[in-house]
């Protein structure tokens, strides 16, 4: 077998071990994306429109929030500034998955941050920390189902949106908390973990009953990430280089 | 182009923005000091927490029941079998307390 074959073998490999990571994802966020497809009907979007703004945002709270402000006809740059406010946290996202994905062509990486989510985030940076290299390939596998789903539900929702059974009783309003709780609990080998989620948890309550919604996972955030950093080095494990 | 259409346009630049600044912004430090790296890698525990803290807190017995199975899952199993594990929980919870 020529090298070549080899390493196509591998990639499709990575891809479909991305695949099957995915799939909780994909399971995790149907409910999000027919909701959302039914509610931005029912805000004056058009089927088209829904499935547009699911194609090309890709970002389940912030589209919620847009479609919540479209329906009060809010200005239009308010409900821009309102999805980037909500979205702010990917900044975070971006920096820490630069340092594992720097090695991708450039328009891979291009790709690849189009699809950062939550999870993707979270799942690739197990990966990279589990010391696997994170590939396109994997990443695509893991990333590239989740945006078919979220796309194809989304166009799903807007089409038979009021045909949604009792969402409360599946207890599908709370599937993506327990997903999240999931990815928080699978970083618990991490140094300062425990620090970082209680001032995380502590400052995000406090903004979100204060400051109010979408502010408050920014701030949250940010109390956590400053945490680690004002504590001393050799509590964050990080070596100190000369 | 209706206006729905710009503002679906604007928003999807203003979020391609956040997924590729950060970025943009730290591979422009060659060497990246202990403490923004210490910072990097709490990261994700400290974003993700932000989606369930205040979650958690607005919910009742049915989803903090849920929360804990899944929590306490999450110690041995995989990612699935303690979203598995969370979500019959909680399905199994709101049959009785609503």
């Amino acid at each position: 077998m020529s090298a070549e074959a080899i390493s196509e073998r591998r990639a499709k490999s990575d891809f479909w071990d991305g695949v099957r990571l995915s799939m909780p994802v994909v399971l995790a966020s149907a409910p999000f994306a027919l909701l959302f497809g039914a509610i931005a009907v029912d805000n004056g979007f058009s089927v088209l429109e829904a499935f547009l703004m699911s194609a090309m945002v890709f970002g389940g709270a912030s589209q919620m929030v847009g479609i919540e402000l479209f329906g009060q006809h809010v200005a239009p740059w308010l409900i821009v500034l309102s999805i980037f406010a909500v979205n702010f946290r990917h900044v975070l996202y971006s920096a820490g998955i630069g340092r594992r994905i720097a090695h991708w062509p450039v328009v891979q990486q291009a790709i690849g941050y189009f699809v950062l989510t939550d999870p993707q985030f979270a799942v690739a940076e197990r990966r990279a920390e589990a010391g696997e290299t994170v590939g396109f390939a994997w990443y695509m596998g893991l990333g590239l189902p989740v945006y078919v789903f979220w796309v194809t539900e989304s166009a799903l929702g807007a089409v038979f949106g009021k045909l949604i059974p009792d969402t409360h009783a599946l207890g599908i309003d709370f599937l993506l908390p327990i997903y999240f709780l999931g990815l928080v609990m699978s970083f618990r080998k991490r140094p300062l973990w425990l620090p970082v989620i209680i001032a995380s948890a502590a400052a995000s309550i406090i903004a979100y009953k204060t400051v109010g919604s979408p502010w408050h996972v920014s701030i949250g955030a940010i109390a956590g990430v400053l945490l680690a950093v004002i504590l001393p080095p050799h509590h964050s494990g990080v070596e100190t280089r000369p | 182009m209706s206006s729905t259409f710009w503002i679906i346009v604007a928003g999807a630049i203003a979020t391609y923005l956040t997924r590729v600044g950060g970025h943009l912004v730290i591979s422009r430090f060659e060497n990246i000091h202990p403490r923004v790296e210490a910072g990097l890698n709490a990261v994700p525990a400290a974003v993700l927490t932000t989606l369930v803290a205040p979650a958690a807190l607005g919910a009742g017995p049915a989803e903090w029941a849920a929360l804990i199975v899944a929590g306490l899952v999450s110690l041995r199993g995989g990612l699935m079998a303690m979203f598995l594990a969370g979500a019959a929980a909680l399905i199994l919870a709101r049959q009785f307390v609503g």
